[in-house]
């Protein structure tokens, strides 16, 4: 908690130069780029339970992750009114995992023992006003020690003529590249470790991932909207995770092996509803099927509150049930005859739960004498899995404007 | 229950909602509720993190790939 303040105040300390020295410019320049919106999240994270899939479906799955996002929106008009909205997004994350110690005990090559999460990402948007409609393309990679990706993204969204009805599409394209470590044991004579130094090969494998989506909002009454998606995406290439562990009913030893392609659709609603003059109900509901043969239902109430015009809290709860995927088994419970197996628990059958609350404060004349903090946000969560995984996740986010 | 028939069941109960909900034309001016920032229709920005550990721990949590449809959501 200490290190989200520190970070954040940081931050803010100087996102204010940064405004002090803009608003020394000329006010002739009516279409140059204006900040329009600066967003800074942080974010700790920390799980346990007893079911890592790096051992094959037991030991520690201690984890902790501190994030931290910083997002740009920039906004100008062109000569034919349009709206263009440029959008910077830089995020990272510095994970700790006691599993992946498991993955070579001896070297510790450690695809994240202890690692770094990077991923930037990069949008542009055009609103005309004339015709209603948006576009938008984005841009996106992410780097850690074992897996890169490139992504692209693609959409359009037409409002209607009164602004009460919005559809819009989506579509994604993800490029990936695993570096194929596997488990110490398991590696064939002369395969490289994976670890910075080791000059023995390593494989590198693609997974390639295409989203499309498909929404539809509509604007019912002065207090209720609601959102219908759609989203089907389809996965190919190496699937499977290749550090994790099988263990056969015999005691033998293997790595997973997982299909090489998955198709996955999930259908959900969203209703809002403000009721009375302080209270607003987010309901969310979710179904998730997929060819691996998983199914799905989420769903979750988030109830905003506003004690003053400028402070609410939101408690919230979200539950999901999921099947598991017809390819997993229990340590130990696999037959190596199967043509395809896995221990890994996060795609084994389960339900979770996961509840805490938000606080977010608002006033007109800014936070702490800085007239541009717009907001602060802070929202904790208890996550409990009927696996026996337990997690905590604490959020401070600080708009800017 | 098959994709197609579990994709048709979810379909017409969306239909139904929307349909038996009866939608008035709202004005500009009658949106202060509509416009209030908590009413937006997409998830909070301080989510964010939230969602992506959802993507790691859950094999139902969306259709994306990952953070930013990459991390190999392993350990």
């Amino acid at each position: 908690m200490k290190k989200i303040c520190i970070s954040v105040g940081l931050l803010l300390s100087l996102m204010k130069f940064g405004y002090a020295q803009s608003s020394e410019k000329p006010a002739y320049e009516k279409r140059k780029l204006k900040v329009e919106e600066i967003n800074l999240v942080s974010s700790y994270y920390q799980q346990d339970g007893n079911n890592s899939a790096v051992t094959g479906g037991i030991g520690s799955e201690k984890l902790t992750d501190l994030a931290q996002s910083f997002d740009l929106v920039l906004k100008t008009t062109d000569r034919r009114n349009r709206q263009h909205t440029l959008a910077f997004d830089f995020n990272i994350d510095h994970y700790t995992s006691a599993s992946s110690d498991k993955i070579d005990p001896l070297t510790v090559s450690s695809a994240s023992r202890s690692d770094t999460h990077v991923y930037p990402s990069i949008s542009w948007t055009v609103h005309n006003d004339e015709n209603r409609t948006t576009k938008g393309i984005s841009l996106a990679y992410s780097t850690e020690y074992d897996y890169k990706s490139y992504g692209i993204n693609l959409n359009w969204a037409k409002a209607s003529a009164d602004n009460n009805r919005e559809v819009s599409l989506k579509a994604g394209a993800f490029f990936d590249t695993w570096t194929v470590i596997l488990p110490a044991e398991l590696r064939p004579d002369g395969y490289g470790s994976g670890a910075h130094g080791d000059t023995d090969p390593v494989d590198h494998k693609p997974r390639n991932s295409y989203n499309f989506s498909l929404s539809l909002s509509q604007v019912i009454n002065k207090r209720l909207q609601v959102l219908f998606t759609i989203e089907p995406a389809v996965q190919q290439g190496l699937l499977s995770t290749p550090f994790h562990r099988i263990y056969s009913k015999d005691g033998s030893e293997t790595v997973e092996r997982l299909p090489g392609s998955r198709l996955k659709l999930p259908i959900g609603l969203r209703l809002h509803y403000f009721a009375g003059d302080r209270v607003i109900l987010r309901t969310f509901y979710r179904y998730y099927i997929d060819d691996w043969g998983m199914q799905a239902h989420t769903i979750n109430l988030e109830a905003p509150i506003k004690l003053t015009s400028f402070v609410s809290v939101s408690p919230f709860y979200r539950f999901s049930h999921q099947t598991a995927v017809r390819y997993f088994a229990p340590y130990g419970q696999h037959a190596l005859t199967e043509r395809y197996f896995t221990s890994d628990y996060d795609i084994s059958g389960f339900n979770s739960q996961f509840l805490g609350t938000g606080l977010r404060m608002a006033p007109p004349g800014g936070l702490f004498g800085i007239s541009h903090w717009q907001s602060i946000e802070l929202r904790y969560g208890h996550y409990i899995r009927s696996t026996g995984m337990v997690a905590n996740n604490i959020t401070l986010l600080a708009k800017l404007k | 229950m098959t994709i197609r028939t579990s994709f048709k069941a979810i379909l017409s109960a969306s239909i139904l909602v929307l349909g038996t909900t009866s939608c008035v034309t709202v004005k500009e001016y009658q949106k202060s509720r509509i416009n209030d920032a908590e009413m937006e229709l997409s998830a909070r920005k301080s989510e964010k993190f939230e969602q992506n550990f959802y993507l790691y721990r859950e094999g139902a949590a969306g259709a994306n790939g990952g953070k930013s449809g990459g991390g190999c959501g392993c350990n």
